[in-house]
């Protein structure tokens, strides 16, 4: 059946302007950071500055070690959390997928409920600092609530099932290999797919994460990249106090480019995120829709 | 009557044999699988500690919470903190807001994705359908608090993009960061802007998935589009759109804590419209240093969204068995 031009043209429109929505505040962001300061001050924020100046930037390279350092932090807890949970998850859902295994839906259960009720933040909280002192380590930003998702266990557990036939596995065991060489030599091979999957979730999770900072994190050299823009954001000194082992720091705010430096940060913790992807975005979108189809 | 009893005479009997041997082979069995079950031991562990030792810590909300006493010396206060929760004013706002918030939020995404899906069914290019939703996908990945960046700069008083526009029709500025009346609107705009594309791509996943021959023989009984889509892919998916919404309204006391921290900045003038549930239980934890409150707060979302999930899955279950989550 043949389309109505118009039908195809208004759908189209629809998409871009949805597209623009999507996009054009980043580049709106990134556009102010790249004003001059007389643009801001005559125009304000614009599409459509009256003069670009790189200020900004620069004064955030020149002293970058604030801004080093709490990438350094978010990058270790990041492959330290994404590594433990993709351990954890994965060694928790095989079993799982085994019918055979004792206890099996007494394990499902406690798995699940978790799903149903939870004791609330402040007991979770407690949890963390006074029986597990984690306060101000870098591990209270991996370990309190990041690294086993009770959805994960089950989104993997069905892919097991779905996807390993038994007879795979029995054969391995009539060989006489064992359940760890089983694990590792079989299923974790053919289930590259799903462990991917969840690696790039929890990837996400641990680089967007400002929350557990902002909990248990009261020291300013701990903090990761992502708090760090929170803390900017209301107070962009912040940035400055923090490293102020010079006596300058009056001078330096008042030659400040204010309003661009923020917009920079914003550009700096952005990047690079923004510059992967497109390169994961093809597995993030097959990985929802894997997830959804479990629901 | 007589010979029941005679035959479960040595049905009895042989019961009592084979039951002192299922020990054995029990034991056996559990010889069999210790691997396995040891390798789901960092799991369990894990939910022990992060999950259901918090759930234990439901107690607190009964108790006069002090660090010296800690937990368990601390001593009890029966249902003060609720009662003192409750006589507050903040508890009906924080559930009012929470609430509402959830349920503009949950129909507005709902009919804006689905319309996203239905739509991008009709684009028949995959490599522009495929550009379409990894553009829609990226406000999702991001954290809220470059969310926040993007919104401020938007909304800043003296150089927000909104101001300036506004200020080309004479109109002044408005103090956004400081006027609760507005929050509702923007805080249901940039959720939407932030989620639609996640529910979309979920929806239109489960429009693909529908057989194309109800839509060829559709099309040869001389169904128009409109036709097609309320008649069979609306039908043909309302499990999915149940499930996902079902999920969500179970939810209704809880809140994304980053939308309503972050992007109001935390600012105190905006709590009438931008406390929930979760900010004000962090506020009276770390702020007011209020842990029976808090607590309190805490416990009864937890039991409202428990006995909600219950009963959503119940009513889903009377209507239709498959559709249930559990």
């Amino acid at each position: 059946m043949k389309q109505s031009r118009l039908y195809t043209v208004s759908i189209h429109s629809f998409f871009w302007l949805f597209t623009l929505a999507s996009l054009l505040p980043f580049l709106f962001i990134f556009i102010i950071s790249i004003s001059s300061e007389s643009s801001i001050n005559a125009k304000g924020y614009s599409f459509f500055p009256s003069g670009i100046s790189f200020a900004a930037y620069k004064f955030l390279f020149y002293d970058f070690t604030e801004i080093l350092k709490a990438y350094g932090v978010t990058i270790f807890c990041t492959i330290l959390g994404v590594i433990l949970c993709l351990f954890i998850t994965t060694l928790l859902a095989y079993p799982l997928s085994r019918m055979e295994l004792p206890f099996r839906s007494s394990i499902s259960f406690y798995i699940f409920f978790t799903m149903l009720f939870s004791g609330g933040m402040v007991p979770w909280y407690l949890t963390f600092t006074n029986i597990i002192p984690l306060k101000n380590t870098l591990l209270a930003m991996v370990i309190p609530g990041m690294l086993l998702s009770a959805f994960n266990v089950l989104l993997m557990r069905s892919f097991f099932m779905n996807s390993i036939p038994d007879s795979v596995v029995e054969s391995a065991a009539i060989d006489g290999a064992t359940e760890f060489k089983i694990f590792y030599k079989i299923i974790i091979p053919l289930s590259l797919p799903i462990i991917a999957t969840i690696g790039l979730f929890s990837t996400l999770g641990f680089w967007n994460d400002w929350y557990n900072c902002m909990l248990f994190i009261d020291n300013p050299d701990l903090y990761n990249i992502q708090y760090l823009m929170t803390k900017s954001l209301t107070n962009i000194q912040f940035l400055l106090m923090k490293s102020n082992q010079s006596n300058q720091v009056g001078d330096i705010l008042a030659t400040m480019p204010t309003e661009t430096v923020r917009m920079a940060l914003a550009i700096i913790g952005l990047a690079p995120l923004l510059f992967a992807y497109p390169f994961f975005q093809k597995y993030y979108i097959s990985g929802i829709t894997t997830g959804a189809v479990k629901g | 009557m007589k010979a029941t009893k005679i035959a479960s005479i040595p049905i009895a009997d042989h019961k009592i044999q084979p039951a002192s041997r299922t020990q054995r082979p029990f034991l056996r069995k559990l010889n069999k699988y210790k691997w396995l079950l040891i390798m789901t031991l960092p799991g369990i562990i894990y939910l022990f500690i992060n999950n259901y030792i918090p759930m234990y810590g439901i107690i607190l909300a009964f108790k006069n919470y002090n660090y010296v006493d800690g937990i368990w010396g601390s001593p009890w206060a029966g249902f003060d903190n609720f009662k003192f929760l409750f006589q507050s004013p903040d508890a009906y706002i924080i559930t009012r807001n929470t609430v509402l918030y959830n349920v503009a939020f949950i129909s507005i995404n709902l009919v804006l994705s689905l319309l996203v899906a239905l739509l991008m069914n009709e684009i028949k290019d995959k490599v522009i359908s495929r550009f379409y939703q990894s553009t829609f996908l990226l406000p999702h990945i991001i954290s809220m608090v470059i969310v926040a960046y993007l919104v401020y700069s938007f909304l800043n008083v003296e150089n927000g993009l909104v101001n300036r526009l506004l200020a080309l029709f004479h109109i002044d500025p408005i103090a956004w960061y400081s006027n609760p009346d507005y929050w509702p609107y923007i805080l249901i705009i940039v959720n939407a802007w932030k989620g639609v594309g996640y529910s979309a791509i979920i929806y239109f996943a489960a429009i693909i998935g529908i057989d194309k021959e109800y839509y060829e023989a559709a099309t040869i009984d001389g169904a128009s589009k409109w036709k097609q889509m309320t008649r069979i892919t609306l039908p043909l998916i309302a499990p999915v759109i149940t499930t996902l919404t079902l999920l969500a309204v179970s939810g209704i006391l809880r809140s994304d804590f980053g939308l309503f921290y972050q992007v109001p900045m935390n600012s105190g003038a905006l709590l009438p419209t931008t406390n929930t549930i979760d900010t004000f239980v962090y506020r009276a934890m770390i702020q007011l240093g209020d842990i029976g409150m808090s607590s309190a707060a805490g416990v009864y979302q937890s039991a409202v969204c428990f006995v909600l999930i219950l009963g959503a899955n119940l009513a889903v279950r009377k209507i239709n068995k498959q559709n249930s989550l559990f």
